[in-house]
């Protein structure tokens, strides 16, 4: 009985200083509050794979109304922004100075093919950026097919039509195809990771540093004590920030919820918890603050954004690359959170992400106890 | 004469004492030099955009030739892999929703007498769009391969020849790889720098530098070329891997590369000086170079091009000196391009340099705790 209470007591104490410690430094709580506002707004405003009004030059080689029109189509379009230029010389120089992306050239005997059944048109992309060159591939492709659909359909009544084939696409769970609704779940993913990463990794190899571990080690404080006590404060920030990116995506960048709240909340403080023991284990297992910071820089911002599906879909990935993204907890939260937000409740996902994290958490915070052991080295 | 030889000898021992505090202990190396190679081979691998991989399921209710023709074609591409053949339309939420299968088609009954009745017959579609760009890339493929399909019907029309410069396959290892060789590099350099002085703040010996003969600019320099030069070996570690191990093959100058990253490592770490200048404690250095690392590789044409942002957010990046290093590298390692094209890209981040590296030498002496 008297244990239970002298456990409440040291962890009350140990509260009372670490809540004291992070609100004295206020470039802590700055930084822990001010940067999910600031990923909030770069990710929602910012960051866009939507290809809109990419420059391409328009070469016309052939005047006839019939290579004027089968250009026609990529004029009203919101993708792209063609600009007339005479040659196919000049066109070139633009695209190697980076004036345009793309230049769509109709040959001269575009009108005299056609009737032949044979016409081509050339596309020469930059192909630098690989992706805006793909979406500006795929755009002038749709317009060409559209245009000759039309002219198959015109001479329907003279030659006998062949039929055709018309993709009608849905998109489930996003269907604008925006690409915000999708990065904006993952920057929970991001904010916590980071929260994690920059605010706890150093807070035991401080004290290592300063010595002020040692002296606790001849007080009756135990490890779990400590590390509950480190953990809590920054539990409640990431927990405003948690409130933060939710109220911004469903009222800011209107991302649907489509899962139930309750489950979202509990799995991202959930993963929070992995993260910030995430966090601590650093800090204790380096005992020096250049090292725990560098590592805490490495493990944390580029993984979670390179390699836990939230912008490189992981169905790509060779299988060694994916199995090692599997290791990571943020590739589990990031499949979760993004099928919380968009899909809805998934039950058996819900439950083997949770148990996951869960995993994680247990055994990091066994892991941070051991390097939290009262020996000197 | 002799009074700049001993400057220089000052110079050349702080140097060498910024750089053994850095490299003397193992560990540390281990730590600046094993996560740019970890990292590239990762990312290298793992950051692509490139579809590799759709398991598609299909609902197939004409079983006639026209669909049997069209679903090999999607077969033959490599890329669609058939995860399941459907009998009803309710499996399909099933089948999408737990992530088996990407898209799922679903053909009409009437499909082939429709096609055999020269009218159009639909072919629907469904992709999960959970992630936009996957579904937007899958979504074109089938598209392409309808319309060659249906020009094969026809028996001619229009067909587009695309020819891709610099990058003929549109592979997007190519895009992201050299952009790594700054991006990589500059993470840390930028940590290493902001650590420097704050440590010594910390530790107490950086009132004592104050006091020995060395200016604060010497102070500055001397600070400045070690992680100027983690930088750089870091940069090149990547560039080995992207050149010779991903093979990515380089157009055009080697020395205007390194030029462009020099200037670049020298902006970079001039912003870590400034930071380090004005913190108190390494927490707080960290803190602020992790308030600056986002953005600026968010900011930067890394993963979403710099033309999509928001004219605001485009003006903004002048002042990311990754956006131009960035762009250097790439442009120079896969445009082949010179001086004369890339010549713009060089004046915002000697700017950066010729901002943030004076003002850490300013902030030395005059932000004391």
């Amino acid at each position: 009985m008297t244990g239970d209470t002298g456990f409440v007591l040291r962890l009350a104490a140990l509260l009372r200083k670490e809540t004291r410690q992070m609100l004295r430094d206020k470039t802590n709580l700055a930084v822990g509050l001010l940067l999910p506002v600031a990923l909030i707004l770069l990710f929602g405003y910012g960051l866009s794979f939507d290809v809109k009004n990419a420059p391409i030059a328009l070469v016309l080689e052939d005047s006839s109304p019939a290579a004027r029109d089968v250009v026609a189509g990529l004029q009203g379009s919101r993708y792209l922004d063609p600009v007339g230029v005479t040659d196919i010389a000049a066109a070139e120089r633009l695209m190697r100075v980076g004036k345009v992306e793309g230049i769509v050239r109709v040959p001269a005997d575009f009108s005299r093919q056609f009737a032949l059944g044979q016409a081509r048109i050339q596309l020469l992309l930059n192909g630098v950026d690989s992706n805006t060159a793909s979406l500006i591939e795929s755009y002038v492709n749709g317009a060409i097919a559209v245009w000759a659909q039309r002219q198959t359909d015109r001479a329907g009544g003279m030659a006998p039509a062949a039929g055709a084939v018309a993709v009608v696409q849905r998109l489930w769970f996003n269907e604008a195809g925006s690409s915000t609704w999708y990065l904006v779940p993952g920057l929970i993913v991001l904010v916590f990771t980071l929260i994690g990463a920059f605010l706890t990794s150093l807070l035991i190899a401080r004290e290592w540093e300063r010595g002020t571990l040692e002296s606790l080690f001849v007080t009756p404080v135990r490890p779990l004590e400590l590390i509950l006590a480190k953990l809590a404060p920054y539990l409640v920030v990431g927990g405003i920030d948690l409130a933060l990116c939710l109220l911004a995506a469903r009222f800011l960048f209107e991302v649907p919820i489509r899962g139930s709240l309750a489950v979202i909340v509990i799995a991202s403080m959930l993963y929070l918890a992995v993260s910030l023991l995430l966090g601590l284990f650093i800090s204790g297992a380096m005992r020096n603050q250049f090292k725990a910071s560098q590592l805490a820089l490495l493990a944390s911002f580029l993984p979670a954004m390179m390699l836990s599906g939230f912008v490189f879909d992981l169905r790509n990935v060779p299988a060694v690359v994916r199995a090692i993204s599997e290791l990571l907890p943020a590739t589990h939260f990031m499949r979760l959170i993004k099928t919380l937000f968009l899909a809805g409740d998934n039950w058996p996902m819900i439950l083997r992400e949770c148990a996951i994290l869960l995993l994680y958490s247990g055994a990091l915070l066994l892991a941070v106890r051991r390097t939290l052991r009262k020996t000197l080295d | 004469m002799s009074a700049f030889l001993s400057t220089l000898a000052q110079l050349g021992a702080l140097i060498r004492k910024e750089l053994l505090a850095v490299i003397k202990d193992p560990a540390n190396r281990v730590l600046l030099l094993a996560p740019a190679l970890l990292q590239a081979m990762l990312f290298g691998y793992g950051a692509t955009y490139d579809l590799t991989d759709v398991p598609y399921a299909v609902l197939d209710q004409s079983r006639g030739a026209a669909s049997t023709q069209l679903l090999a074609r999607l077969d033959g591409t490599g890329v669609f892999k058939r995860a399941a053949t459907l009998d009803s339309p309710q499996q399909i939420a099933e089948i999408i929703d737990d992530g088996q299968a990407l898209m799922a088609l679903s053909i009409p009954p009437d499909f082939e007498s429709r096609l055999a009745a020269g009218l159009q017959a639909p072919l629907q579609v469904i992709l999960d769009a959970r992630n936009s760009l996957t579904a937007g890339s899958a979504a074109s493929y089938v598209a392409s391969i309808v319309a060659d399909f249906n020009r094969d019907r026809a028996g001619g029309g229009v067909t587009l020849v695309r020819r891709a410069w610099f990058n003929p396959n549109l592979e997007s290892r190519w895009n992201i790889m050299p952009g790594l060789i700054a991006t990589l590099s500059m993470v840390q350099t930028l940590l290493l720098a902001a650590l420097s002085v704050a440590r010594e703040r910390e530790q107490g010996t950086f009132d004592q530098l104050l006091v020995t003969p060395l200016t604060p600019m010497l102070i500055l320099i001397g600070k400045a070329l070690p992680s100027m030069l983690v930088g750089l070996v870091q940069s090149t570690i990547i560039f080995l891997i992207v050149r010779f191990w991903f093979h990515i093959p380089m157009s055009g100058s080697l020395l205007l590369m390194y030029l462009g990253l020099l200037i670049f490592t020298g902006a970079t770490v001039g912003m870590g000086l400034s930071i380090s200048a004005l913190s108190l404690t390494m927490q707080q250095a960290m803190l602020y170079t992790f308030m600056l690392v986002m953005p600026l590789v968010l900011l930067s044409g890394l993963i979403t091009p710099v033309g999509n942002m928001p004219r605001v957010l485009q003006i903004a990046t002048y002042a990311n000196p990754l956006r131009f290093g960035l762009d250097i590298v790439r442009r120079v390692y896969l445009e082949g391009a010179g001086l004369a094209t890339i010549g713009l890209d060089f004046i915002p981040l000697l700017a950066v340099a010729a901002v943030t590296l004076p003002l850490a030498a300013w902030l030395f002496r005059n932000r004391l705790s």
